[in-house]
């Protein structure tokens, strides 16, 4: 069996599965709950200055049935009494010795402020802090959160002034409310930063209720943006998470990441650790389902990684991070087809309307005779058996550019894949193109002497 | 936009139809949650196997989407835009043996609930009395559809959206033809039906009921008047046995209709024997079944040859309904005015007959009682006797057309179960007859400047 335990920047868990800062780890109660679950760690809703809430505040994403699919939140941070956290904080470590608890921390932009909360914090026997810069709603008005995150000076200079107080591992956890992600976190790293986390919450405004006209959520008849969560962001957190792993300036600080956003089952989570996660966290999902998820994110992992061969989180962490590459490294001669199963195409022709209508109008309907026929149907025919005539979805392979769209709409797992095949042009990226002959990046004329060379045809 | 707060009991028993608790419909109305799953799980599949295996072609997929958009009202639009009787095709339609029987999904799980979302959509507009469509400009033709069950009425409201002065002419108290008198209320209530008939009058169809074509004299005031006659006839009664005791057996069309029309009138009875084992002797018999009694059908071949779709038989079998094949009723034995049995003979299977069928012959020797106290019988229905009547050409009994739904007769069409001669006679298809028709009258109308009647 797999040994699932971290030490994430001299933070030691039994699991890499921690619940992030947020609603599920308001209290303590509720954090010996989940420690009962399992959870490996819980970064404690960030305390701090003194907030008032409001309601409602959340608004939820659902699409063709399935519900929060993302979600988005006004909430601040905790509105619970400083000092009732530091004692649950205290007596939470007390009874959980061997799980990670990091506390969360936002407070105003001064070194007194910081100094105050961060000796506090120490006291409670946590095993670290994390500095929430990237709270995009509420706080960063008042010049917290995000709007320290999003000032590089900022986030260096708050970081600086915990980082040389502090015996504790200081994780900064970063907004991706930014255009470069990097930037941050060089001055995060400058400040003496231990750790990063990411990515925190993305601005948005979640959606206007087609009966009463109001923005969701709607807030005694007003609506503000909030920040988004849950499974529809996480796309955009591992990408974040590949752009920190792959820039050189974080590579060399030699920083572990923890990675959130969108994390739902042990799949998702040995994705970001695939990417180089050190450790994962965890809060929609939690919200969603409660904490009972995180016995099959344990089991799951483990499992996988008994079948993969991996005996630790170290074994997995940035193994499929080598790939990462940007687009002029690329290899241009590569060649992939669409290939249908006819045993297990059902003949939805959602691949052929795809393609026709959006891609390279490359897939043919061929009847049982070979024929190639149009869509349609004669009107003088019904009944179920008309069914057992339908033509069959055929790629012309020769016009296939391997988008890979029809296999993305395909509705029947492995009838549609892609499949490598001989190409005619040289195994070049448009980099090293480009350095050769330089006129193919200016001039069509050029490009297309290049393609006839190749036998690249574009129709 | 949620709409649905109305929707899923709009469609209540009139007060005039008593309402039998043990009638209640076999599938309860989908709940507004229920559609959108449902209308979600449809793949939206394109040139989708649905609208072809549809007799009348509705755009299912789309009509689905719609549910899944929240548009119910653009659904119920494209499903009625088809098919003017989607309320009722949603409820009677053998979806097995059509739309939900061509699913894709059929492959992978189970095929969408179509009839199930069909009826979601049509009856949110028709619960809230909502007209989907305007009759079209007047284009000064009249035209006589005589007949108000499915095909009639898919007729007049395709032939009303069209222009044309549509006069309806049913000889019986209420519109509707068989889905007000012979679908069992379990599967369409009374009210379903008279709303199909309401539509057409909000088209401005002209709706007489009481009045009866009777004879050649009748069709020629009729083609005096309009410029041309759709007859959707229907069938006639359920044939005579020829047996003795002829006078016991009841009318299985009849019990039908008592059942929803005036379901006191109906006999008690504790042991029930039904003859046949069409869709129509199911019907009869789960009537008698839900009432209380014991039922056993009686048919002369066996399980194979049944005309019934597979699932109406799993239906019936599921109601507890008994089954006695290879069995001939020869005679009704009574006692005293009352019955107590029928007396049956064995049958063997022999060569196939012209239908294919393998024809069944009597076991000499070996009569047997059924005791009962009351025999129903079901064994189809006769022939247009009128269409002779009307000198129009028949074949075995059923009024020939031709693909344009045209009679023998000049500017007299018919459709429906009148001129099912091959093919399952049923609602769908009788609607899609009305829409052929209402083409070819609409192109007869179009082509001649002037009503040939003068």
């Amino acid at each position: 069996m797999a040994d699932l335990s971290v030490n994430f920047a001299g933070i030691r868990a039994p699991n890499p599965f921690w619940l992030a800062s947020a609603p599920p780890t308001n209290s303590g109660a509720q954090i010996h709950r989940a420690f009962e679950h399992g959870w490996g760690g819980a970064v404690w809703k960030t305390i701090g200055a003194p907030v008032l809430n409001i309601s409602n505040r959340y608004g939820g994403l659902t699409i063709g049935g399935q519900r929060l699919l993302a979600i988005n939140n006004v909430e601040l941070i905790s509105d619970r009494p400083l000092d009732v956290n530091l004692r649950e904080i205290a007596e939470i470590k007390r009874l959980w010795p061997d799980r990670a608890v990091i506390v969360s921390a936002m407070v105003d932009a001064s070194p007194e402020a910081w100094h105050e909360i961060v000796m506090m914090i120490e006291d409670t026997g946590a095993d670290g802090i994390e500095l929430n810069y990237g709270c995009p709603q509420g706080m960063s008005e008042r010049g917290m959160g995000a709007a320290v995150g999003q000032v590089p000076e900022m986030c260096e200079l708050n970081t600086h002034w915990v980082t040389s107080i502090t015996k504790l591992p200081v994780i900064v956890k970063l907004t991706p409310n930014v255009t470069h992600i990097t930037e941050p976190a060089h001055a995060a790293i400058a400040g003496g930063a231990h750790a990063l986390s990411l990515i925190n919450t993305i601005n948005s405004v979640m959606s206007v209720d087609l009966d009463t006209l109001q923005i969701t959520p709607n807030i005694g008849g007003r609506g503000t943006h909030g920040g988004y969560a849950g499974p529809a962001v996480k796309p955009i957190a591992l990408n974040m998470l590949t752009e920190l792993l792959t820039d050189e300036g974080v590579l060399r600080s030699g920083v572990p990441i923890c990675g959130m956003g969108g994390i739902v089952t042990w799949k998702d989570a040995a994705e970001f650790l695939l990417l180089g996660a050190g450790a994962v966290q965890v809060c929609t999902a939690a919200m969603h389902y409660g904490y009972r998820i995180v016995e099959d994110m344990i089991d799951g992992l483990s499992n996988w990684m008994d079948d993969k061969g991996f005996a630790t989180i170290a074994d997995v962490s940035g193994r499929a991070l080598p790939q990462m590459s940007s687009f002029g490294q690329l290899d241009l001669g590569y060649q992939a087809v669409a290939r249908i199963d006819p045993d297990k195409c059902i003949q939805c022709d959602l691949c052929y309307v795809a393609c026709n209508d959006t891609a390279h109008q490359c897939i043919d309907l061929v009847a049982g005779n070979g024929v190639r026929v149009d869509p349609g149907y004669d009107v003088r025919v019904n009944g179920r058996a008309v069914a057992d005539t339908r033509p069959m979805p055929v790629v012309r392979e020769p016009d296939c550019v391997g988008c890979a769209l029809c296999a993305n709409v395909c509705p029947v797992d492995g009838c549609i894949t892609m499949v490598g095949v001989p190409s005619t042009q040289e195994n070049i990226s448009w980099d090293a193109l480009t350095a050769q002959r330089p006129e193919i990046a200016t001039s069509w004329d050029a490009m297309m002497a290049y393609r006839k060379e190749q036998g690249i045809e574009i129709h | 936009m949620t709409d649905h707060a109305l929707v899923d009991d709009a469609l209540t028993p009139h007060d005039s139809f008593p309402f039998d608790p043990r009638f209640a419909p076999t599938h309860p109305p989908l709940s507004a949650h229920e559609a959108a799953v449902e209308a979600n799980r449809c793949l939206y599949c394109y040139d989708a196997p649905c609208i072809q295996a549809c007799p009348t072609h509705i755009d299912i997929p789309t009509f689905i989407r719609k549910i899944a958009t929240d548009n119910l009202r653009g659904s119920a639009r494209v499903i009625l835009e088809s098919n003017f009787l989607g309320g009722t095709c949603a409820r009677v339609c053998p979806v097995e043996e059509l739309c939900e029987g061509a699913c894709v999904l059929n492959a992978e799980e189970k095929p969408i609930a179509i009839g199930r979302l069909q009826r979601h959509a049509v009856d949110h507009v028709q619960g809230r009395g909502l007209q989907m469509f305007t009759a079209g400009p007047a284009t000064g033709r009249k035209v006589a559809v005589v007949g108000s069950g499915p095909a009639g009425l898919s007729v007049s409201a395709e032939l009303a959206k069209l222009g044309h002065a549509v006069t309806l002419l049913e000889k019986r108290e209420l519109g509707g033809g068989l889905s007000t008198y012979g679908i069992i209320v379990l599967r369409e209530p009374v009210d379903v039906s008279l709303q199909e008939v309401e539509a057409v009058r909000a088209l401005g169809v002209t709706v007489e009921t009481g009045r009866e074509l009777t004879d050649q004299a009748g069709l020629d005031a009729l083609l005096s008047e309009y410029d041309a006659v759709f007859l959707g006839l229907g069938l006639g009664a359920v044939p005579a046995m020829g047996i003795p005791g002829e006078q016991h057996l009841i009318d299985g069309l009849q019990y039908i209709e008592d059942s929803k029309i005036s379901p006191d009138s109906l006999p008690d009875a504790e042991t029930v024997v039904v003859i046949g084992a069409g869709n129509t002797a199911i019907d009869a018999a789960t009537i008698a079944r839900r009432r209380g009694a014991d039922v056993t059908m009686l048919y002369r071949r066996t399980d194979s040859e049944m005309t019934a779709y597979r699932h109406e038989y799993e239906f019936a079998l599921s109601e507890g309904i008994q089954y006695r094949f290879l069995t001939q009723p020869v005679r009704v034995i009574s006692d005293g005015g009352k019955v107590t049995g029928v007396e049956c003979v064995k049958m063997v299977l022999g060569v196939p007959d012209t239908g294919g069928r393998p024809s069944p012959r009597p076991l000499p020797g070996s009569e047997f009682i059924v005791p009962c106290d009351a025999v129903i019988k079901a064994i189809g229905q006769e022939k247009p006797v009128l269409a002779t009547e009307l000198g129009l050409d028949v074949a075995g009994g059923y009024i020939v057309v031709n693909h344009d739904m045209q009679t023998s007769l000049p500017r007299v069409y018919a459709g429906g179960d009148c001129v099912r001669l091959r093919g399952t006679a049923s609602t769908v298809m009788a609607v899609q007859d009305g829409k052929y028709a209402a083409v070819a009258i609409h192109q007869q109308l179009s082509q001649t400047q002037e009503a040939p009647h003068g």
